[in-house]
């Protein structure tokens, strides 16, 4: 019904919290050089646009099947279910259930990625390492 | 079906991207809208097999052909945005190259 609605209220918050980290870390770089690489070779910056793309693309596709099977449209109040108060009813409860679950599951799997990632990262290091010994 | 259609897309998009040397085709964007979309549809595919048990498993053949439609609606869509971002990103320089060219 309007269940992608939650994980795209999670992708506004996401990309303006990642646009404010980009800022910093870029004021941090000008000041005091690349510190970010002596913490996490990843920024943070960077693993936040990886969580905006993934929310974003998701809830871009899902805006488009709920199009497609009329539960979106382009007038007010843009949800059918809008239109009376059980359908309305109905709408809350799934956003509560199946939009929250979405956005934590999207949230679990970019923490996940974030981390092996960062191992990703560090490995070749270590193959140079056993190389070299 | 419309899950199934995207995890394929979001699975063969992920290899391509992981083949090229370079992202030049900026297939990562592509790779997160689909993943993305998946994974929002597997919750949505839990909730409705929760519902409908075993049911879930054998839709009717309408409803079959009707979702299988907005699969690949979907994986159209998506190509679309992305290849609309490439051309605005210009990578390699080719729209400028052909703008200044005319």
């Amino acid at each position: 019904m309007a269940c992608f609605v939650v994980p795209a209220v999670e992708a506004i918050v996401v990309t303006a919290v990642a646009k404010a980290e980009e800022k910093k870390e870029m004021k941090l770089f000008e000041t005091k050089g690349n510190v970010t690489q002596e913490k996490s070779s990843i920024p943070l910056s960077r693993k936040l646009k990886w969580l905006t793309k993934l929310l974003w693309g998701g809830v871009i596709l899902l805006l488009f099947e709920h199009i497609w099977h009329g539960e979106v449209v382009p007038w007010f109040p843009f949800l059918t279910a809008m239109g009376n108060p059980i359908d309305a009813a109905e709408m809350f409860h799934e956003m509560a259930t199946v939009g929250v679950l979405m956005a934590v599951l999207c949230t679990a799997v970019w923490i996940i990625m974030c981390k092996v990632a960062d191992v990703i990262v560090k490995r070749p290091e270590v193959a140079k390492a056993k190389v070299k010994a | 079906m419309t899950l199934l259609i995207t995890v394929i897309a979001a699975a063969i998009t992920t290899a391509v991207w992981y083949t090229r040397k370079n992202d030049d085709l900026k297939l990562g964007f592509l790779c997160f809208m689909f993943w993305g979309a998946s994974l929002m549809w597997m919750v949505d595919a839990i909730f409705e097999f929760a519902e409908l048990k075993e049911a879930y498993f054998s839709p009717a053949l309408e409803d079959m052909i009707n979702d299988t439609f907005l699969g690949v609606a979907v994986i159209a869509l998506a190509m679309v945005i992305w290849v609309v971002r490439l051309l605005i990103l210009d990578p390699k320089g080719r729209v400028k190259e052909a703008i200044l060219r005319q």
